[in-house]
C-alpha cells in the first residue's frame, strides 16, 4: 500500500454565491513565497466581472435592508466559521507570503487571527455607525430633522497584494458593515486566501451576491470596475500607485466614491498584517442622508 | 367688480453702490488683473450693465494660490477661538449689512428680493454663526481622530445662490483653519465681492480668503493648480465629472455638489392644498435654478386630476415680473443662456409628444423671462423627466402603489434630493428609507440649516455641506 493520494482543492472565482471557473476558461499559475507552485487561479474575464457586479446589484437591497442588528450577527458568523478554520487559513497565508517559522510571533498566525478579529471588531460596529456618523439636527425651525448614514450601494474593492487575507477581510469587512455588496478583486500575486475567506461567507448565511470575489490580474479586472456604470464606489487601496490616476480618472464616468485604507487615520492592532480599522473606515463606503418634517399640532 | 391688483412694491436700490470696475481680492489686496481682461455684468431683469468684472487669467489664479498659501501657516497656527471670533464677526456684519446683500443679489442675479432677503442672506450668514462655533471645537467633532486642516482649498460655486454657495464654501473652510481661493460664478460675481469689503471691515488676514472671477476657464485653470489640497465644487455634474478626471491620482481631497432631477412624491391621502403649495415651492422657487429643485412630481393616479387643477389654478396667481417688488413670486431667468437652454428643453418636452401647460401671464420685454411651465402625460424616457431642466419646469408623472413611486423616484443617475406628501407617518418612513436621495422633505421642499448636512447620493455628487459632516469634508482626520 502506498502513501494516500490527497485531494487538492480547486479555486475558482466567487460570483452570486457560487463558484464558477472563469468564463473565459482561463486560469494563471499562483506561486509560494519561495516560488513553488501551489495551485491554478481562476483568471477571470471582464465578462466575469460584470456577471459579479450584475449578481452584487441584484443582492444588494435585501442586504441593504436588514437590519443592523441582523447584520452584525451574520458578520459575526464569518468570524466564527473563520475560527473554526483557522489553522487551514495559516497554512494558506504562510505558505503564500512567507517562508514558515522564521518569525516569532508568527507572521502568519497573526495575520489569520487578526482577521478573524477584524470581522467580529465590525460586527459590533453595525448598529453603532448612525450614532457615530449621523443624529438629530438641531434646525432654526419647527423641523423634526435627521441625519443618518446609508449604504453607498455597489463597491469595488481592490484588495490589497498584501497581507493577503488580512488585507481583503479588513476592506470587505468595512464594506460590508455599513451594508453594501462587494465586488472585490483579490490580491493577484497572493488570491488563494481571498477564495478560502468566500467559502466562510458562504456558511455565514451572508445572501449570496453580497460579496463576490474574482481573482486574475488586476491590470485587467480594474479599468473595467472603475468604469462600471453601476459600481456606487471604488477601493483602490491594492491598486498600484502608477496606475491611480487612470483608475480614478475611470471612476469619475458616474461620480464614484473614491475610497482608500487609512484615509481617516490608521488604527490598526498591527501595521505589518493588518490595513486599517475603524468606524471611519465603514463610514467612508456610506452616504449622509437628512430627513425634514415639520412639526405641528 | 373691483380689482384687487397688487400696488408696485418695489425695494429700493440707494443702499447699494456699485463700483464701477472689480478687481481681484488676493492676499487682502484690490489688485487688477494680469490678464488685463474685464467682462460686463449684467441685471438680468433689465439687460443693464452693472459693473466690470476681472476676468482672472491664469497668472492670476497662481498669486491667489500663493496668496492663500502664504496666509495658511498663520491662519492655521492662530488660536482656535481667535479663528472663532473672525468668523462670529463676517457673521455679524452680513446681518448688519443684510438689506444690502440682498438687494445686491437680487439685482446682479434675477431672484425675487423675497428669497434673497428671507432665504439667502439670512442663511448664508448662519452658515458663518454655526461654522464659527466649530473652530474651537475640533477635537470634540470626530472621536478618536485629530483633525487638522488641510491645506488651501479652490472652491468653485454657481450663480443660483451665489451669497449662500459662498458661504456653504468658505464657513467650514475657515473654520477648519484651511484657507481658500473662491471662484463665484461668472454672471452673478457682485455679491462675493461685496462680501470681500466685510473681509476687509472684520479684519480677516489677508490671504485667508481670496476671491478670482471670471468664468469657466478661470474655473478649469483653478480646480488643476498643482498647489491645492482640497477642491470643492458646486455646478452641474458634466463639470463635476471632468473635475473629479483632473484631479485624479493626485493628493487633492475633492466633494462635489451636482446636478439632480428630483422627485416630488404626493400621496392620495396628502394635505392636498399644502402639498401644492409644496410644489410650487419646490419647481418654482428661484425659478426653479435649484439643483435640489422638485421638477418631477409624481402623484398618486386617483388624485391627479383634483392636484392638477388646483395647481394649475395656484400657477394662475403667480406674480412673476420685478425681481425688486416684494411682491414677486417669479423673478428673472438668471442668463440667456439658461434661458436658451430652458426653452430647448422645453421645445424638447413639446416635440416628444408632453401636453404643455403654460400660466397665463405677460413676460416683461426687456430682460430673460420664462412662464412657469407644467408638462402633463410626460413619460420616464422624456428628456423633460430624465435631464436637468434648471428652471420653472414641472414634468407630471403619475403612479398607483408606493413601490411604484420610489421605482420611478430613484429611476435617475441622480439622487440630489425627494419630497414626499402624505399624512401617513409610517409610510414617510418607510419612503424615506428606500428614496436614494441625500436630502428627502417630507410634507415640506427646499429647507435648508447650517446644523444640517445636504449633499447628493450617485451623480449628484459626493461630501456633504451643513452639520459636522460638511466639516469633515476640510480636516485631515490622523492618529492623535
Amino acid at each position: 500500500m502506498g502513501e494516500r493520494v490527497d485531494v487538492r482543492k480547486t479555486y475558482k472565482l466567487f460570483i452570486g454565491g457560487a463558484w464558477p471557473r472563469s468564463e473565459s476558461g482561463r486560469s494563471y499559475e499562483v506561486m509560494s513565497a519561495d516560488g513553488k507552485f501551489i495551485a491554478n487561479a481562476a483568471r477571470a474575464s471582464r465578462k466575469d466581472l460584470r456577471d459579479a457586479v450584475a449578481a452584487a446589484r441584484k443582492a444588494w437591497p435585501k442586504w441593504a435592508g436588514l437590519t443592523a442588528y441582523n447584520r452584525g450577527q451574520i458578520l459575526y458568523r464569518v468570524g466564527e466559521v473563520m475560527e473554526s478554520r483557522r489553522a487551514e487559513l495559516i497554512h494558506e497565508v504562510e505558505r503564500a507570503e512567507q517562508d514558515q517559522g522564521r518569525h516569532r510571533p508568527d507572521p502568519a498566525e497573526s495575520q489569520v487571527d487578526e482577521a478573524i478579529d477584524t470581522w467580529v471588531w465590525y460586527a459590533g460596529l453595525t448598529d453603532k455607525l448612525a450614532y457615530m456618523a449621523g443624529g438629530l439636527n438641531p434646525v432654526a425651525g419647527p423641523y423634526f430633522n435627521i441625519s443618518v448614514p446609508e449604504p453607498t450601494g455597489v463597491a469595488g474593492i481592490v484588495c490589497p497584494e498584501r497581507p493577503s487575507l488580512g488585507g481583503s477581510c479588513a476592506r470587505l469587512a468595512a464594506a460590508l458593515c455599513g451594508g453594501n455588496a462587494v465586488v472585490a478583486v483579490a490580491s493577484e500575486k497572493h488570491p488563494l486566501p481571498a477564495i478560502t475567506m468566500s467559502e466562510c461567507f458562504a456558511t455565514s448565511d451572508l445572501p449570496p451576491g453580497v460579496a463576490n470575489i474574482l481573482t486574475g490580474h488586476k491590470e485587467e479586472l480594474v479599468p473595467v470596475l472603475a468604469a462600471h456604470g453601476d459600481v456606487d464606489a471604488i477601493d483602490v487601496t491594492g491598486v498600484a500607485s502608477k496606475d491611480l490616476e487612470t483608475v480614478e480618472a475611470a471612476a469619475a464616468a458616474n461620480v464614484k466614491r473614491i475610497v482608500r485604507a487609512g484615509a481617516a487615520g490608521q488604527t490598526r492592532p498591527d501595521r505589518r498584517t493588518q490595513p486599517a480599522r475603524s468606524p471611519y473606515e465603514a463610514t467612508a463606503f456610506m452616504e449622509i442622508k437628512t430627513v425634514w418634517h415639520p412639526k405641528g399640532a | 367688480m373691483p380689482t384687487w391688483d397688487y400696488a408696485p412694491a418695489p425695494e429700493s436700490t440707494d443702499i447699494v453702490s456699485i463700483r464701477d470696475t472689480y478687481g481681484l481680492f488676493i492676499g487682502g489686496e484690490w489688485v487688477e488683473p494680469t490678464s488685463k481682461h474685464y467682462s460686463k455684468t449684467i441685471n438680468p431683469a433689465t439687460e443693464e450693465v452693472l459693473a466690470a468684472v476681472s476676468v482672472a487669467g491664469e497668472q492670476d489664479v497662481e498669486r491667489a494660490v500663493e496668496g492663500a498659501r502664504k496666509a495658511f501657516g498663520t491662519w492655521s497656527a492662530i488660536r482656535p477661538a481667535d479663528r472663532a471670533k473672525y468668523l462670529f464677526r463676517i457673521a455679524r456684519v452680513m446681518q448688519e449689512r443684510a438689506r444690502e446683500l440682498a438687494v445686491l443679489e437680487t439685482m446682479n442675479g434675477g431672484k425675487p428680493i423675497r428669497e434673497s432677503r428671507d432665504v439667502d442672506v439670512p442663511l448664508a450668514a448662519a452658515h458663518f454663526f454655526y461654522y464659527a462655533g466649530w473652530a474651537d471645537k475640533l477635537e470634540y467633532a470626530f472621536p478618536g481622530r485629530r483633525a487638522e486642516p488641510l491645506g488651501v482649498a479652490a472652491q468653485v460655486i454657481p450663480w443660483n445662490f451665489p451669497l449662500l454657495m459662498l458661504a456653504w464654501k468658505i464657513a467650514p473652510a475657515l473654520a477648519a483653519g484651511n484657507t481658500v481661493v473662491l471662484k463665484p460664478a461668472e454672471t452673478t460675481p457682485l455679491t462675493a465681492l461685496m462680501w470681500a469689503t466685510i473681509c476687509e471691515e472684520v479684519e480677516l488676514p489677508p490671504g485667508v480668503v481670496n476671491i478670482v472671477t471670471g468664468a469657466g476657464a478661470t474655473g478649469a485653470a483653478l480646480v488643476r493648480h498643482p498647489d491645492l489640497d482640497k477642491v470643492a465644487f458646486t455646478g452641474s455634474t458634466e463639470v463635476g465629472k471632468e473635475i473629479q478626471r483632473a484631479i485624479a491620482g493626485t493628493k487633492v481631497h475633492l466633494t462635489l455638489e451636482l446636478g439632480g432631477k428630483a422627485a416630488n412624491i404626493v400621496f392620495e391621502d396628502a394635505a392636498l392644498d399644502q402639498a401644492v403649495e409644496g410644489v410650487v415651492n419646490g419647481i418654482f422657487f428661484n425659478q426653479g435654478h435649484v439643483c435640489c429643485a422638485g421638477s418631477r412630481l409624481l402623484v398618486q393616479e386617483s388624485v391627479a386630476e383634483r392636484l392638477l387643477g388646483k395647481l394649475k389654478r395656484r400657477l394662475g396667481t403667480l406674480r412673476l415680473g420685478d425681481p425688486l417688488d416684494k411682491n414677486t413670486d417669479i423673478g428673472a431667468i438668471n442668463s440667456r443662456a439658461q434661458l436658451d437652454k430652458i426653452k430647448s428643453l422645453v421645445d424638447s418636452g413639446v416635440d416628444e409628444g408632453a401636453d404643455m401647460y403654460q400660466a397665463p401671464c405677460e413676460l416683461p420685454a426687456q430682460g430673460f423671462w420664462f412662464p412657469p411651465t407644467v408638462f402633463t402625460g410626460v413619460s420616464q424616457s422624456h428628456r423633460i423627466a430624465t435631464e436637468e431642466i434648471f428652471g420653472p419646469v414641472l414634468s407630471v408623472l403619475t403612479f398607483r402603489t408606493p413601490q411604484e413611486a420610489i421605482d420611478k423616484a430613484n429611476n435617475t443617475p441622480y439622487g440630489l434630493s425627494a419630497g414626499v406628501w402624505t399624512e401617513k407617518g409610517s409610510r414617510i418612513l418607510w419612503m424615506a428609507d428606500r428614496l436614494r436621495a441625500g436630502v428627502v422633505w417630507a410634507n415640506t421642499f427646499n429647507r435648508f440649516d447650517p446644523a444640517s448636512a445636504f449633499g447628493g447620493y450617485k451623480e449628484s455628487g459626493f461630501g456633504r455641506e451643513g452639520g459636522p459632516q460638511g466639516l469633515s469634508s476640510y480636516l485631515r482626520l490622523t492618529e492623535p
